[in-house]
């Protein structure tokens, strides 16, 4: 059983899989009409956001509530971090206030590292993404869509071998993408990532991955799940690419490109979605289209992740 | 006056082993000694060299005192076998005129451990726009020659020129940080896979080798000294070589961090190991150690940075970029050079003594009768766990805390006196005293006043 959830390189091949068996359950309670279930009563959860985040903290929080756990929400802006608190000293007035779990989501990559590792707190903590470095969570819905779409109720014990996913985009900038790629080897996917050359980061050719400056030649083959990545247009002021145009014309889901993917061909976002930069409402919307279902599976993955650590089990008792 | 002292059994540079008479703040004897008076230090085992110089130190004094001071500075020096250390002129108020580098080399005095011999900025207030006063530097107490806007970069080519130039009237030296802004825009450790795997804004090796690059073809067309700071790159080393062959008048600098640690140390973010410029590879640590051995690197420099636990207790991205090394840095050259192979005692003697007074334009006679008694011995078969217990800086941001280091300096001695005996730091009131006494002798006898 792990004791944090910092990053998704960190995990096994079976810990992801336990993890994701776990979400399975926690997707049959949330089924139920009483949604709730126990396990954490008495726990006391601190939500550490340095950074603005409305969906990740809210999915967190539906998670943490589910399982009955006791809920702090620490944003750093109405906080003494404004006045100039560091880090540690935070951490170490959280740990006299008598937590029992952290989730932080921070700027600084690494910084869910630092407080798991460095003696200020004693606590499991989750990582709900650190700067460019890795979003676990997010991967871990986005790996447990991905199963469930392809498996469905074979699901359980299964990684996600022989599957292919594409993923395209600003890589260069995204811990969503980072986490995929170590989770989807982890599962055994065979993940190709598709970007223009300055988005894709130094030193990635020694990654478990292919990589492709066309995307129109990586869609060409049969492809099981794309997953576009929100692409910020101030990139453009940093030279990454020239315009919001361009960017669309070359790497982005148009319509066009949208219309010869096989109709099986699973649509991922994980959101917030730039609609009409790097993907038409055309395939957000469709069918095709899991970015809803990502959504709600998020809160599946948040409460297996809380419910595991927490409790040091992954087997769900259905009181 | 100090008690004359007599080594024993010394081993110098060359290999000889010979007794070492000191007096008078002068190296009076060397060979088979008798002394009656001198106090008898039993050298046997002991590796002597001239006193180390630091051509890159950051002393944190005047503006951040809570970092290090002239003084503490100095002491870590010494503890480190050091007789003279360069301080770089990023202080505050910034030594961009000749008062703050005669306030920095009267506390160096003061302290008496080491020659404090001031750096000043190339451009005031480290601003990159206008020069600075270098002549007034230059002619003040302080004889400024080396000129540095370390920490930044000259990055305008107009400055860079015009400041080589300028200093070449007074035959002076500037020392580049070279690093490329607009390269290196939030950059935390070197560019490559780490980098990205951990999240961390890269430092691509090519901001640093494009303005050696640069700096180089300037200092030739102008036909000016430049020194290049804590060169970090293969892709350095290489420029270098081609530079030197070309004839450009070029020296370089390696630090003791960039001989051993690499990029992977970040895995941690433990920002103990944040420096600038970054840790790099394995293959950039295998080439610096050629380029040093070879001679396309001349000298061995800290860059002792010191910053309080607060600035490197936090987010590796928000920490302050720096490492302490006056204390370790015999250490690691012993490790990572001579152990292997790479460098004999007399290049030791060479890029961590001669080599530093020369680009720094000071005077420089080494182990012989005559000159002042600036000298250092080291025990190379000691092997110590490096603790804060080996640091008399004021900061503790050491990368080698609790890693098994070869050497210790036994006793380091300045203008005569010790200032560390028996490894042990001599007190500040005994050293200053012995100064004081000095200074005195010397202004009464005209005695030792080379730099």
């Amino acid at each position: 059983m792990i004791r944090h959830l910092l990053s998704t390189r960190d995990l096994t091949r079976a810990s992801a899989i336990a993890l994701l068996d776990t979400a399975e359950d926690m997707a049959v309670l949330g089924a139920r009409e009483n949604k709730k279930l126990p396990a954490l009563r008495g726990k006391t959860i601190v939500n550490l956001f340095y950074e603005d985040s409305t969906r990740t903290r809210i999915s967190f929080e539906v998670a943490q509530k589910r399982l009955s756990a006791d809920v702090i929400n620490f944003s750093a802006k109405g906080s003494s971090v404004s006045k100039g608190e560091s880090f540690k000293d935070t951490i170490l007035t959280l740990r006299e206030l008598g937590v029992d779990g952290v989730v932080i989501r921070h700027p600084s990559s690494g910084a869910p590292q630092l407080l798991a590792e460095r003696d200020w707190i004693d606590v499991p903590v989750v990582n709900a993404g650190d700067g460019t470095h890795e979003h676990p969570t997010q991967a871990l819905l986005d790996a447990f869509t991905l199963r469930n779409n392809l498996s469905g109720n074979e699901s359980r014990g299964r990684g996600l071998d022989g599957a292919r996913v594409v993923i395209v985009g600003d890589v260069f900038h995204s811990r969503v993408a980072r986490s995929n790629i170590w989770l989807l080897e982890h599962l055994g996917a065979r993940v190709t990532v598709v970007a223009p050359a300055t988005l894709i980061p130094s030193g990635a050719e020694r990654w478990p991955i292919s990589i492709s400056y066309d995307l129109d030649a990586a869609l060409s083959e049969p492809v099981d799940a794309v997953m576009m990545l929100r692409v910020q247009s101030e990139r453009m002021r940093e030279a990454f690419f020239p315009n919001a145009h361009e960017y669309t014309q070359g790497w982005g889901l148009t319509e066009e490109r949208f219309a010869r993917l096989a109709p099986s061909t699973l649509v991922m976002h994980p959101g917030p979605m730039n609609r009409g930069l790097e993907i038409c409402s055309e395939a957000a919307d469709s069918s095709q289209s899991v970015i809803l279902q990502q959504v709600a599976n998020g809160v599946f993955v948040r409460m297996a992740v809380l419910y595991s650590i927490l409790t040091g089990t992954s087997e769900v008792s259905h009181e | 006056m100090s008690e004359p002292l007599l080594f024993r059994q010394a081993t110098l540079p060359s290999g000889e082993q010979t007794d070492v008479l000191v007096r008078d703040g002068l190296i009076v004897e060397i060979g088979s000694v008798t002394s009656k008076d001198a106090r008898s230090v039993d050298a046997a085992g002991l590796q002597m060299l001239p006193g180390l110089v630091d051509l890159h130190t950051h002393l944190r004094e005047p503006g951040f005192e809570q970092s290090e001071t002239v003084l503490t500075g100095s002491q870590a020096a010494a503890v480190g076998g050091f007789t003279t250390v360069f301080p770089m002129a990023n202080t505050m108020p910034v030594a961009d005129n000749a008062s703050v580098v005669e306030l920095e080399l009267a506390r160096g005095r003061e302290a008496g451990y080491v020659h404090v011999q001031p750096i000043g900025a190339v451009t005031a207030g480290l601003a990159g726009t206008a020069l600075a006063d270098l002549k007034g530097m230059a002619d003040s107490r302080a004889r400024v020659r080396v000129f540095s806007d370390d920490g930044k970069c000259v990055d305008d080519p107009l400055v860079m020129r015009r400041a080589l130039e300028y200093v070449s009237s007074f035959d002076g030296v500037i020392a580049q940080h070279a690093q490329e802004p607009r390269l290196t825009e939030g950059a935390q450790m070197n560019e490559g896979e780490v980098a990205s795997r951990l999240g961390l804004a890269g430092w691509p090796a090519i901001a640093e080798e494009t303005i050696i690059a640069r700096d180089v073809l300037i200092a030739e067309s102008v036909g000016a000294a430049l020194h290049v700071c804590h060169l970090s790159t293969a892709g350095s080393v290489d420029v270098i070589r081609w530079a030197k062959a070309r004839g450009i008048r070029v020296t370089a600098e390696v630090t003791p961090h960039h001989l051993l640690l690499t990029e992977d140390l970040a895995e941690s973010y433990d920002a103990r190991f944040k420096v600038n410029p970054p840790l790099r590879t394995t293959e950039d640590v295998m080439a610096v150690r050629q380029g040093l051995a070879d001679g396309t690197i001349d000298i061995v420099a800290t860059d002792h940075a010191p910053h309080p636990t607060e600035a490197k207790e936090c987010e590796w991205d928000v920490a302050a970029f720096g490492m302490v090394g006056l204390e370790s840095a015999l250490s690691i050259v012993l490790l990572t050079m001579v152990e292997s192979g790479q460098l004999s005692w007399n290049d030791v003697e060479r890029v961590m003594s001669r080599a530093p007074s020369q680009i720094g334009r000071l005077e420089w006679s080494g182990l012989v009768v005559g000159a002042p008694a600036r000298l250092t011995l080291v025990d190379p078969a000691d092997r110590h766990v490096f603790s804060t217990e080996q640091l008399a800086s004021r900061s503790q941001n050491s990368p080698y805390l609790g890693r098994e280091l070869p050497g210790r300096v036994a006793y380091t001695a300045f203008d005569g006196y010790l200032t560390v005996d028996a490894g042990t730091l001599v007190s500040a009131e005994t050293v200053a005293a012995h100064a004081s006494a000095a200074r005195a002798n010397s202004a009464t006898s005209g005695g030792v006043t080379n730099g």
